[in-house]
C-alpha cells in the first residue's frame, strides 16, 4: 500500500465517520470531529510561522547577509503583546496591537468601502428607465428602483405603515423575501455542491482502490 | 388522528437524509448526463471578458480558497487555467488564503503540463502573503516588494513574466476564485474601484447573491457563482477543443439537478402537510 492509498483510505473513513453524525451523535463522529480541529489548529500553527513569521519578520530582523535591523522588533513586540491576552496582568497591552490593526483597518476600508458597497450602488439603482433598450430591460430597470425604494420604505420607521407607505412597505417585504429566497436556493445548491465534491471522492477515488469501479 | 398527509410532515430526518444521498449517489454512478445550456449571465460575461483579451495579456488569478470549498472553485481554477494558457496569456497567480496556493499550483500544473506552458514565462505562482485588503493596496503601488520570492523561493526579478509587471495597474485583468473574507469583495474595493482594473470572479454559491450587485454596477466584468458557474465555465471552454479533459463540475450537475428536485419535493410535501393538518385544526379557511 503506497502513500497515496493510505492517504485515500484515511480521507474516506474520516468521511464516512463524519457522515455517521446525520444517523446519531457516535464515537467515531467523535473522533473524527476532535482529529479535525486538532490537527487544523496543529497545521495552522506551523505554516503561520513557516510561511508569516518567518518570511515576513524574521527574515527582516536577522537579514541573511548579516546584521540585526532593530526596527523589526516593533512589529514583534506588538505580535507579543497580542499573545499576552492570556496573562491577566499584562492583557491590556494586547489593546495597543488592536489599536494598530483597527486603525489601519478602519482608516484603509471606510473610504473604499463606501465608495464601493455605497456610493457604486446608488449610482447603479440611478438608471433610466429606458436604459439598454427593449422591454426585457425597461422591465428589469422598473424592478429595480421600484425594489429599491420600497425596500428602503419599509425600513422607514418615523411614519405608520398605513395607506400609500404600507403599501409601498408591502412590496418592499416581498422584494426582500425573493432576495432571501435566492440566499436560500443558493444555499443550497452550495451544500449539495460540497455532498457532490464528497461523494465523487468516495466513488471515483475511494471504491478503486478496493478494485470497484463505476 | 394524523392522516398520511399530516405524517408526512413528522417523516424522520433521517429518512430524508438516506433519498438525499440516493439523489446524489445514482446520477452520478450512472453518470447520468443533462444539458447545460449557455444562455446571456454572468459565466458567459466572465468567458467574453477573457475572451476578448489579446495573447499576450497578463492576468493576476487569486486562490483565495481552501479544500473546504474545492468541489466548487477548483472546477472554475482548472477551466480558467486552459482557456487563459489556450489563449497564450500570462498568469501571475498568488492567495490571499494559505491554502489556496497549494491547490492553485495544483490546477496550474495540470493545465500547463498538458498545455506544454512553461513555468516562469507563462505562468508563476507567488504564494501566500497575509493581509487581505490591506495587502492588496500595497500591491497597487510595489508587487515586487510583497513578492519578493515566488512560492519556490526563486526571486521574481530573474522571471521573464515578471518583466513589466510592478504593479497590479500592470495587469489586463484580476480573477478571484474566493470562498469568502478576503476575497473577491476585497478585491473589487481596494483595487477595482481604486485602480479601475477589471476584475472577474468566481465564488461558492453561499456568497453569489452578495456578489451580484457589483455586475449590475460594472465593478465586475463576470462572476462564476457555485457548481453551476463552473460547469458552465467547463462546458464553454471545452466548445471546439479536441480530447479535452473532463472536469468534475459537469458531471456534478445532474447529480444536483436530482438532489435539488428532492428538496423541492420535501418543501412541497411539507407544506401540503402543514396546511391540511392548519385545517383540519380550523387555521385555514
Amino acid at each position: 500500500m503506497n502513500w497515496t492509498v493510505l492517504g485515500i483510505w484515511l480521507g474516506a473513513l474520516l468521511s464516512l465517520s463524519l457522515y455517521s453524525f446525520l444517523y446519531k451523535d457516535n464515537p467515531f463522529y467523535k473522533f473524527a470531529e476532535h482529529l479535525f480541529v486538532g490537527m487544523s489548529a496543529g497545521y495552522w500553527v506551523i505554516y503561520t510561522i513557516k510561511n508569516v513569521l518567518i518570511p515576513n519578520w524574521w527574515d527582516n530582523l536577522v537579514p541573511s547577509e548579516g546584521g540585526m535591523q532593530p526596527v523589526w522588533l516593533i512589529p514583534g513586540f506588538l505580535g507579543l503583546f497580542m499573545v499576552l491576552r492570556v496573562v491577566p496582568k499584562l492583557s491590556s497591552l494586547s489593546r495597543l496591537s488592536l489599536a494598530l490593526i483597527v486603525g489601519t483597518g478602519a482608516g484603509l476600508s471606510m473610504t473604499a468601502m463606501f465608495q464601493t458597497n455605497a456610493l457604486a450602488q446608488v449610482n447603479g439603482t440611478i438608471i433610466a428607465l429606458g436604459q439598454g433598450g427593449g422591454w426585457f430591460s425597461w422591465a428589469s430597470n422598473i424592478i429595480i428602483v421600484t425594489g429599491v425604494v420600497c425596500g428602503l420604505v419599509y425600513f422607514f420607521f418615523s411614519k405608520a405603515h398605513t395607506g400609500a407607505i404600507g403599501q409601498a412597505a408591502n412590496v418592499g417585504i416581498t422584494i426582500l423575501m425573493v432576495a432571501f429566497g435566492a440566499s436560500f436556493g443558493y444555499t443550497v445548491m452550495a451544500r449539495i455542491s460540497l455532498l457532490i465534491g464528497q461523494t465523487q471522492f468516495l466513488l471515483f477515488e475511494w471504491l478503486p482502490t478496493m478494485g470497484i469501479h463505476l | 388522528m394524523a392522516t398520511f398527509v399530516e405524517k408526512l410532515g413528522d417523516i424522520d430526518r433521517r429518512i430524508i437524509f438516506i433519498v438525499m444521498a440516493l439523489a446524489v449517489i445514482i446520477p452520478l454512478s450512472v453518470r447520468m448526463s443533462l444539458p447545460i445550456p449557455i444562455s446571456a449571465g454572468p459565466s458567459l460575461d466572465m468567458y467574453n471578458a477573457v475572451d476578448a483579451l489579446p495573447a499576450g495579456s497578463k492576468v493576476l488569478l487569486s486562490f483565495d480558497y481552501d479544500p473546504s470549498t474545492m468541489p466548487e472553485l477548483q472546477p472554475m481554477a482548472i477551466a480558467l487555467a486552459q482557456q487563459l494558457m489556450t489563449k497564450d496569456i500570462k498568469i501571475v497567480s498568488m492567495a490571499l488564503w494559505p491554502m489556496g496556493v497549494s491547490l492553485g499550483n495544483e490546477a496550474l500544473i495540470s493545465v500547463s503540463d498538458s498545455l506544454g506552458r512553461e513555468e516562469y514565462v507563462d505562468w508563476v505562482n507567488l504564494g501566500y502573503k497575509t493581509g487581505g485588503g490591506v495587502l492588496i493596496v500595497r500591491l497597487g503601488s510595489d508587487i515586487k516588494s510583497v513578492f519578493p520570492v515566488d512560492y519556490d523561493g526563486n526571486p521574481v526579478d530573474d522571471m521573464p513574466i515578471m518583466d513589466g509587471v510592478n504593479k497590479l495597474g500592470d495587469f489586463d485583468m484580476i480573477i478571484s476564485l474566493s470562498a469568502g473574507d478576503p476575497g473577491v469583495p476585497a478585491w473589487v474595493m481596494m483595487a477595482g474601484d481604486r485602480y479601475n482594473i477589471p476584475i472577474g470572479g468566481g465564488c461558492t454559491a453561499v456568497s453569489a447573491p452578495q456578489f451580484y450587485p457589483y455586475l449590475g454596477t460594472g465593478q465586475m466584468v463576470g462572476l462564476l457563482g457555485g457548481l453551476k458557474g463552473a460547469a458552465d465555465y467547463e462546458t464553454m471552454v471545452r466548445v471546439g477543443v479536441e480530447n479535452a479533459p473532463a472536469g468534475t463540475a459537469t458531471p456534478g450537475m445532474a447529480a444536483q439537478s436530482v438532489a435539488h428536485l428532492g428538496i423541492m419535493l420535501f418543501i412541497i410535501l411539507g407544506n401540503i402537510s402543514y396546511l391540511v393538518a392548519k385545517k383540519r385544526k380550523g387555521g385555514v379557511k
